[in-house]
């Protein structure tokens, strides 16, 4: 494991002056697990690295009496290699803290021997609502979004009473439960679900699905997959000229390296939601040209989340004066948090981070400025409504408290 | 794969037609006792991890290396049977060795009925043949209900065996493995020493002419075949209960195409083979986590090199050199 040294240990000079602070510094070891060689490495990857190392630097660890290392590793989407690494971290290495972590199946896996080792576990790169649901864990906080903030954020802020929506859904679990929980929203927000069509997963080919949903005639055509397929058939919907013929085209599931990866010309007129964009605000922007002084690229929703959930854990471990995962993630829990990048947010009892989601629209080529100039901003989704309320979640500890 | 030239497959040289050559014995001994010492000096999961990969490429290592069929599909039984094995352990709260059992049973079927078809084939069609069977198996996976999709089966207990033992502690869990798989292996060997083994090989070599000499040559395919998938079943199983957890990662082609990588590294159609190659791809898979992009690329850059220096794979290298049958 690659070790970062990102702190030294406290200076005497410290020490003398603020005598408070007399105790030993408690070392804090960081584990940044993710996808650095696959289709995540991009989203997540080095980014969630130096993002972890900007909390600690931020956070001015080493002035609060903390011993900060971090280490990362690459778990290449198999849950096995992260369960491995995971186990191996706690066991061996006294790593305190998992962050990150995509790709679902890696991710409950790494919940499971977080709680089992009394590490904490703040996810940022997954999306499954399983993490805070079915199978949460005391020691869990999942951060940044997960697939029903974004049905929630897109099936309900573009609808209204006759809008009508058409979905293209990936043929497997995580298609159907994408487009079953955006239907509910749009139902609830008073819309209408036309018609639906199932691709295989994956498929190259979207053209005859792409004329089906065109020929409904339905408003918005929802695409319920994600990666590949998504880039596939936002680039065939563009050879279509499905959003210049008034039809709106949203991603259930996309990220703002997509969207850069397709360019505004292609992917113009599409509408998403995410938990961070770089040009939010002022504090969204200084921090994100930092950010992309040493990575190279704007950061993603995920690694804002690695940023400001690091940040949240070592106010949790300074405060509590422990490394012990659940101590922290109780205060955690207690404490709600104000952070530059997320704004006023705080972690609910299953884990569940709460906090505001933002509705985009991909910029024309015309109305871009530059590469990364991407978005605008359509609607914020209020915190309290952007996630799945917590009852009713068969969160087994939540509701043994209750 | 029926005809093969001699020069590629060790194993193919004379060697005491049935029954242990005495190195190969002490070979076992010193692995034996080097597998009892190993949790002590490396991570106890990872070192269960290589053996239940072990097990599996020299499970794979029977049908090609000995039986001269090129499956590309072998995931699909590692995987069902990590499946079923965890969803037994989980839902129905089986015993670890019935759990296996349960897993290594649906491997079992499996195999029989793919490899019922597949054999009517040869070369590259039945390889085709078991590949498109195995992504069949990979989309059953990703819709059937009690696989979770790509969530996968997570949190699987691990219940005292025999309903008795606890194995919470990786120690306990690792004795465990090392019987399972040691037997395995053992098993996979004495098979091949077999006169089934023999005749297994003649076909390998030339099959017509094993039919000329009145073998049913089918029915010896479709043993090996199924033998295979169920130790490959096996191997899979096992690793559910090792990993508390079953995901697409097992049945996707890629696994197949891994435990292909694993076999020809080590040495294809030689006892130790399978478990050296198996031993260097999980240790570099674990151990170069951190570099990134490189894991794939060095993969890659040590099959090729391994193509173009030594055919016979490094335990095949090691049998030329000292001349006797590894």
């Amino acid at each position: 494991m690659v070790r970062k040294t990102a702190l030294g240990s406290v200076a005497a000079a410290a020490l003398v002056a603020a005598p408070v602070m007399a105790q030993d510094a408690i070392d804090v070891t960081l584990g940044v697990l993710n996808d650095r060689s696959g289709i995540y490495a991009d989203l997540s990857g080095e980014g969630s690295v130096i993002a972890a190392q900007m909390a600690v630097e931020d956070f001015m660890a080493e002035d609060k009496g903390l011993n900060v290392e971090i280490l990362s590793a690459d778990h290449q989407n198999k849950p096995d290699v992260a369960s491995n690494i995971a186990r191996q971290w706690y066991d061996q290495d006294g790593v305190d803290a998992i962050l990150d972590v995509p790709t679902s199946s890696a991710a409950l896996a790494v919940a499971d021997i977080t709680a089992e080792m009394g590490g904490a576990f703040i996810n940022s790169g997954a999306g499954s609502t399983e993490l805070t649901r079915g199978q949460c864990q005391p020691t869990t906080v999942h951060w940044t979004y997960d697939t029903a903030a974004l049905a929630i954020g897109t099936g309900g802020a573009m609808t209204d009473a006759d809008t009508s929506w058409f979905f293209l859904t990936a043929d497997y679990a995580f298609g159907h439960s994408l487009e079953e929980e955006t239907s509910r929203v749009v139902e609830e927000a008073g819309g209408e679900v036309v018609g639906t069509v199932r691709h295989p997963f994956p498929a190259t080919d979207f053209s005859s699905f792409l004329l089906q949903a065109q020929g409904s005639g339905a408003n918005v055509i929802g695409l319920a997959n994600a990666g590949g397929d998504t880039v596939n058939a936002i680039k065939q919907a563009s050879e279509f000229g499905i959003t210049q013929a008034g039809q709106s085209l949203a991603a259930l599931l996309m990220f703002v390296t997509d969207v850069h990866a397709l360019g505004a010309q292609t992917a113009q007129g599409l509408v998403l939601t995410e938990a961070f964009y770089w040009d939010l605000n002022d504090a969204t922007r200084e921090w994100s040209a930092r950010f992309e002084e040493r990575h190279g690229s704007k950061p993603t929703m995920v690694h804002a989340g690695v940023y400001s959930g690091t940040m949240h854990y070592l106010r949790g471990v300074e405060a509590t004066g422990s490394t012990d995962g659940e101590t922290v993630v109780e205060w955690m829990k207690a404490n709600p948090f104000d952070d530059p990048l997320f704004g006023q947010g705080y972690v609910r009892e299953d884990g569940r981070a709460i906090h505001d989601m933002y509705l985009f629209e991909v910029k024309t080529p015309e109305e871009s400025t530059g590469e990364w100039d991407l978005y605008n901003l359509l609607a914020t989704i209020p915190a309290e409504e952007a996630f799945l309320p917590m009852e009713g979640g068969g969160c087994e500890f939540v509701e043994a408290a209750g | 794969m029926s005809t093969m030239d001699p020069a590629t497959s060790p194993a193919a040289r004379p060697e005491p037609s049935v029954g242990m050559p005495t190195h190969q014995k002490a070979i076992f001994v010193v692995l034996l006792i080097l597998l009892v010492a190993l949790p002590w000096f490396v991570y106890p999961v990872f070192a269960m991890k290589v053996m239940c990969f072990a097990l599996f490429a020299s499970a794979f290592n029977l049908l090609l290396g000995f039986g001269g069929l090129l499956s590309f599909g072998h995931a699909a039984y590692f995987g069902m049977a990590s499946y079923v094995a965890a969803h037994a352990a989980k839902v129905w709260g089986l015993t670890p060795e019935l759990a296996v059992l349960a897993g290594t049973a649906a491997a079992a079927l499996l195999g029989l009925a793919i490899g019922s078809l597949a054999i009517r084939r040869q070369g590259i069609y039945f390889a085709m043949v078991t590949l498109a069977f195995a992504q069949m198996v990979y989309f059953f996976a990703l819709q059937a209900e009690f696989t979770g999709g790509e969530d996968g089966i997570q949190s699987v207990p691990r219940n005292d065996l025999f309903g008795l033992i606890p194995l919470e502690s990786n120690m306990a869990l690792y004795f465990f493995v090392l019987v399972v798989t040691f037997g395995g292996i053992l098993f996979i060997h004495r098979i091949i020493h077999s006169p089934f083994g023999q005749v297994l090989k003649a076909i390998r070599e030339n099959e017509p002419r094993a039919v000329s000499l009145g073998y049913r040559v089918n029915r010896y395919k479709l043993m090996v075949f199924t033998l295979s998938a169920t130790l490959a079943g096996l191997a899979g199983a096992v690793k559910s209960q090792v990993f508390q957890l079953a995901s697409l990662t097992d049945v996707h082609w890629t696994m197949s195409g891994e435990v292909v990588l694993m076999t020809l590294l080590g040495g294809m159609g030689t006892v130790f083979g399978p478990m050296l190659g198996a031993a260097i791809i999980v240790t570099m898979q674990n151990y170069f986590a951190t570099l990134g992009a490189w894991v794939t690329v060095i993969q890659g850059v040590i099959f090729v090199a391994g193509v173009l220096l030594f055919r016979e794979g490094i335990v095949g290298l090691i049998a030329r050199w000292t001349k006797k049958p590894l």
